[in-house]
């Protein structure tokens, strides 16, 4: 099976979204797939990183994409598409996440649980310069399944932060938004999270040569 | 500053958004901590990577179904044609 070309390898120039998203606007099916084509990994991507599940992935992909044929006339453009589709997506995902716990609610937060303190996180144990650049790790299929496998390691409430504001680049205030948390709190969560992951990344992707001892 | 503080600034540091005086501290102290210089460079990989890496290929069929459904959705959403 043929996997999905990437955008801008081909000699024919590539068509710009928000030209893409003017065709569409005006009834043209055919840039709406275009569209589709060029984002639909990052959407599934995503979702499947947020619930972490092959058919809840798929659901919410589909999702978002059919609301965005239902909402794409009143898409204002003040965003990039990429971007207001991984939003319906994030919220379609979130929509799930708390289904699944039974909340109706905005918040994904029991309400007894208490915000996380600075103080309580683990400082970098494990410190060494990685062996390749990102550029060529992220080729690399050994990659993909470590980053898999450290994001499934983390909480859910950690992991989540971290997809809404380092991946999709939401603001603090926009994942705090999202989420139905304090930004105080996101910020924490954010910290923990990255260090985590640095942490379980560098252990692997880690010059063992470069190795700083512990104490720091 | 000392490392052990580093993590109230580490976010902010990162994401550029740090308050000048507290930065221009923390970069003084990196210069003299490689820990510390390691520590923030891992993590600014570690974010590009993930951001960089749409790690999922669709599953097999599922793009078919997703462009079936989409072109389905697109006809009833348009007015009816009148050409
Ligand atoms: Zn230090």
């Amino acid at each position: 099976m043929k996997s999905a070309s990437i955008e801008g390898e081909t000699e024919s120039p590539v068509i710009p979204d928000a030209q893409l998203v003017a065709l569409a606007k005006a009834g043209g099916l055919s840039a709406f797939e275009a569209l589709v084509h060029r984002h639909e990994r990052a959407a599934y991507s995503l979702a499947r990183r947020m619930l972490q599940n092959e058919q809840d992935a798929e659901d919410v992909t589909q999702q978002a994409f059919l609301s965005a044929v239902e909402h794409l006339a009143g898409f204002r453009e003040t965003a990039s598409f990429k971007t207001w589709l991984l939003r319906i997506a994030t919220h379609a995902a979130l929509k799930v996440i708390r289904k699944r716990k039974g909340l109706d609610t905005v918040s994904l937060e029991e309400a007894t649980e208490e915000s996380e303190h600075v103080d309580s996180i683990p400082h970098p144990e494990y410190i060494a310069d990685w062996r390749q650049s990102p550029e060529q790790l992220v080729e690399r299929n050994e990659t993909r399944r470590l980053l898999d496998e450290a994001l499934a390691l983390l909480d859910e409430k950690h992991r989540l932060v971290f997809l809404l504001r380092d991946v999709e680049g939401m603001s603090v205030k926009e994942t705090a938004d999202a989420l139905g948390l304090g930004e105080s709190n996101v910020k924490v969560r954010l910290l923990r999270a990255r260090l985590q992951l640095r942490e379980h990344l560098t252990r692997t992707l880690g010059d063992p040569q470069t190795r700083i001892g512990r104490g720091h | 500053m000392k490392c052990e503080e580093m993590l109230a600034v580490l976010n902010e540091y990162v994401d550029g958004t740090v308050d000048p005086t507290l930065c221009e501290e923390f970069e003084k102290h990196m210069e003299g901590c490689n820990p510390c210089q390691v520590v923030v460079d891992n993590i600014r990989k570690t974010i590009t990577l993930y951001k960089a890496g749409e790690t999922y290929e669709l599953p097999i069929g599922f793009r078919d179904r997703l462009h079936n459904a989409l072109r389905e959705k697109w006809k009833q959403n348009q007015p009816p044609a009148t050409k």
